[in-house]
């Protein structure tokens, strides 16, 4: 009952935090769709490439996020951007690698050979069959490695806020140190309700994107 | 024109393609033939360098394909694969009309061509250019995937064993349909197969491969007749005079100008014809020359009235566009020794014989 006074009292707030929060992720994901789609299509040129870059992304995705963020305080530092919303913004594009680059890469090579050998028989070139071909039949993947990166992130950000980038998290380490559940609550339920929507968001989208010839 | 010119291609240390030599000339239907791994597919693929020659020349029309940029030069080849490769993520049309896209053609016209080409393979515009290939069966979708070869009406189809993966029955429709196609479009066509019964049935002329080189190129009753060595003739099987049956027509194997009486005519007439030509029996034909029925000597002969009373049924009748191996299929099936033939009106216009047929396969067989 007083959690939901609480949120009652604290909407203006919350919702400033949700758009903080909503901003950040939506920055991260969108530079990293960028990133990881173009080096999950680069790589499929070459699977010893594939290998390793595939394997490092799954490294920086064992780091804990605490531990990254604080790797890279003293890093950006030397550019006077040790906390705040860069690093929290670097650290989630990192961890958003390894899902698009994974489902772009995969989905690409599962393309059939037969497809493959029929645009280039009938005289398409590289960009053309990737960009009619090969990219709209992996897309249904693709986005669903978009999905796991958002909730993924949503979740890590709310821990970004101990490097002071703001957000929901805020709720949530404030309710931790002054030992106040309603604030807990209301960070824990914020971000998950916000985790789930962004989600049936994506997939509402992945399927406006994949071609009825493509859906089951 | 097609002109292959000491064409090889190795691929490490091994050599696929052996020195090819060949011309395909204009509105032929070239089918290439051989066990797996002859040659024969790269042979196919370096005309449109989808693998490149590593010597020799590729003429299309006089021009050198080297010389042609390999894209522009795709655009301008049809190509059909046994996968058939619907892209699945675009609808028929979209497919049909994906080289006319790609060479910026006006959508109006490529999207009426599609729906043209679509009703050639007899599957119906309004139903099928908005669907998407995973709602089309089989044979389907390769009827499309020829029509998608077609759509920037090119000089030359190459196929890469088109019909291969389809179920015997619809094979033998898609066939009939190409050949029907092909006879109206005169395309040059290069195609793959390692089934003989469809490069008899299809190609105007076949190039045997062992082992990358051009062991034999002729026509298919010249390669059936007498075929260049022992690998060739093991290749095109024990049956291969059975099997040229089917590349001759009734109408090259028929006596023309039969005798033949009418219901009106007399018993005996009709044995005085029957003794004239040494015949056991003849056809009785209609007012205006239908076949209809026949009288037979041994019954005839100390009867009498006239020829409609002792009319008794044909043994068969054949069309005179029919190849011999239906003729002979029914002859075998009606215990008949002949048949009569008929044009496209059933009048009757001649007869085949078992052994008209054996004397005209044995004597080519000879030659």
């Amino acid at each position: 009952m007083e959690t939901v006074q609480f949120i009652i009292a604290n909407l203006p707030l919350i919702w400033q935090r949700t758009v903080e929060h909503v901003l950040l992720v939506g920055a991260a994901v969108s530079i990293a769709i960028a990133t990881g789609v173009f080096i999950g299509i680069l790589i499929t040129q070459s699977k010893a490439l594939a290998d390793r870059v595939l394997y490092v992304a799954a490294v920086i995705m064992t780091i804990p996020s605490i531990a990254l963020f604080g790797l890279l305080i003293p890093i950006l530092s030397l550019i006077g951007q040790g906390i705040g919303y860069l690093p929290a913004l670097i650290a989630l594009i990192l961890y958003s690698q390894l899902p698009i680059i994974r489902n772009t890469y995969t989905a690409i090579m599962n393309v059939d050979p037969a497809l493959r050998e029929a645009a280039r028989g009938m005289g398409m070139t590289i960009v053309q069959r990737l960009w009619t071909v090969e990219l709209p039949i992996a897309l249904p993947v693709i986005v669903n490695g978009v999905r796991n990166a958002v909730v993924l992130n949503i979740a890590i950000a709310a821990i970004a806020t101990y490097i002071g980038a703001g957000g929901l998290g805020t709720f949530i380490s404030r309710g931790i140190s002054q030992t106040d559940v309603r604030q807990l609550i209301t960070g824990a339920l914020a971000v998950s309700i916000l985790a789930i929507l962004a989600d049936l968001a994506l997939l509402g989208l992945q399927r406006r994107l994949t071609s009825p010839g493509l859906r089951d | 024109m097609i002109r292959l010119e000491r064409v090889t291609k190795i691929f490490g240390t091994i050599t696929a393609v052996d020195r090819v030599d060949m011309d395909v000339p204009t509105g032929a239907v070239c089918v290439l033939l051989g066990p797996s791994g002859c040659g024969k597919t790269t042979t196919m693929k370096m005309i449109n360098r989808l693998i490149p020659p590593t010597s020799g020349k590729i003429f299309i029309d006089g021009r050198d394909t080297a010389g042609i940029d390999e894209v522009t030069l795709r655009r301008s080849i049809g190509y059909v694969i046994q996968q058939i490769g619907l892209f699945p993520n675009k609808t028929v049309e979209e497919n049909i009309c994906t080289v006319p896209d790609l060479l910026g053609w006006d959508r109006r016209k490529s999207r009426a061509r599609a729906a043209d080409l679509l009703s050639l393979v007899n599957l119906d515009p309004a139903i099928f250019l908005k669907r998407y290939p995973k709602e089309l069966s089989g044979g389907q979708q390769q009827r499309v995937g020829v029509v998608r070869a077609l759509a920037a009406d090119p000089p030359v189809l190459l196929m890469d064993e088109p019909f291969g993966a389809i179920d015997p029955i619809n094979r033998e429709v898609i066939q009939d349909e190409f050949m029907k196609i092909q006879a109206e479009l005169k395309k040059t066509v290069v195609f793959v197969s390692h089934d003989i019964d469809e490069a008899v049935k299809m190609a105007s002329h076949i190039a045997i491969f062992r082992e990358g080189r051009l062991i034999q190129y002729d026509t298919p009753d010249t390669i059936l007749a007498t075929p260049a060595d022992s690998f060739v003739a093991d290749f095109v099987g024990g049956d291969r005079t059975l099997k040229r049956l089917r590349l001759i027509k009734v109408s090259q194997a028929m006596m023309k100008e039969p005798p033949r009486v009418v219901g009106e005519d007399t018993l005996e007439t009709a044995v005085a014809r029957m003794r004239e030509h040494g015949h056991g029996s003849i056809v009785m034909v209609g007012p205006r020359g239908r076949a209809r029925g026949m009288i037979r000597l041994d019954e005839a002969q100390d009867k009498k009235g006239v020829v409609s009373e002792h009319v008794v049924p044909l043994p068969g009748v054949i069309h005179v566009d029919d190849d011999l191996r239906n003729a002979v299929s029914m002859m075998f099936s009606h215990g008949a020794t002949w048949l009569a033939c008929v044009d496209d009106d059933g009048f009757y216009t001649g007869y085949v014989t078992q052994r008209g047929i054996t004397q005209l396969l044995g004597a080519s067989d000879r030659d």
